[in-house]
């Protein structure tokens, strides 16, 4: 097709979506919407895990991401009632400036990677297998052991720490 | 080459969503939208660092993005756990109302 495989239109599709989609994360003037569009962008970036056959971590990104921490942002976004009509909104001034710096950032990142281009970077070697639950799952459990048991230990803290933070302070 | 695809073109996506991102937590005056993008922003550096795992055919890079999102789950449940509170008690999370923490 035009002189693209399928995985090269698939990239596009989902990269363009991707970017529509945290586009109108940013600009949709309602949380909610704000919410239901990030969990579609995480869908595209899960797509594009799935396209470099990163399975675990696409299955993982869509658990965590799409399933437990955008359901917290919806939760918390119902609890406090909020809609569009008390969103606060900066001044047109304010938001001009933040394009300016954003247009500027990019204008400097693409031009630092203008020269990439050319550089030939192959993959060592064709069999791109390393994301699989199998083989990463020897990695996280043999070389990274223990940092993934310090992961857990992090979780464990942050979950006391957000029961000791929301729960109502008790009158002495 | 990733299955055809040249790396640049993940670099460019990446540093697209991480300026959006960016600019949403410049532009937005929401402490959850703000929270949002910084997702954003923490996903566009996982989908770059995923690449060039793939790229390099080690797994070094694709175990970081996983500790990268246990720390973001961790990261915004006492996030929001903050922002709930301070929802409590000031019934707001305007950014501007939150500039003088003392009182």
């Amino acid at each position: 097709m035009l002189g693209y495989t399928i995985t090269q239109w698939l990239f596009g599709i989902l990269s363009f979506l991707a970017i529509m989609f945290a586009l109108m994360v940013v600009f949709s003037r309602s949380p909610v919407n704000s919410v239901l569009y990030l969990v579609l962008t995480f869908f595209c970036i899960a797509g594009h895990y799935l396209l470099m056959n990163a399975q675990f971590l696409a299955v993982v990104h869509i658990a965590v991401y799409a399933g437990a921490i955008m359901v917290l942002f919806l939760f918390v976004i119902m609890l406090m009632n909020l809609n569009q009509d008390n969103e606060p909104q900066k001044t047109a001034l304010s938001k001009a400036i933040a394009a300016l710096i954003g247009g500027m950032l990019l204008f400097v990142m693409v031009g630092a990677l203008k020269g990439t281009e050319n550089l030939n970077l192959q993959p060592q070697s064709n069999a791109t297998e390393i994301g699989l639950v199998k083989n990463l799952g020897r990695v996280l459990f043999s070389e990274y052991l223990f940092p993934f048991e310090i992961v857990s230990v992090l979780l464990l803290a942050a979950l006391v720490g957000a029961i000791m933070l929301g729960k109502k302070e008790v009158k002495s | 080459m990733i299955n055809g695809i040249h790396i640049n073109y993940y670099m460019m996506l990446s540093t697209i969503l991480f300026i959006i991102g960016a600019i949403g937590v410049m532009s937005r005056r929401n402490t959850i939208i703000l929270f949002m993008c910084v997702e954003l922003m923490l996903n566009a550096v996982n989908l770059l660092l995923v690449a060039f795992s793939t790229l390099h055919n080690d797994s070094s890079g694709q175990v970081f993005v996983f500790f990268i999102m246990a720390v973001a789950a961790a990261e915004v449940a006492v996030g929001l756990a903050i922002l709930s509170m301070i929802y409590r008690n000031i019934k707001s999370i305007d950014t501007h109302l939150l500039g003088n923490l003392k009182n």
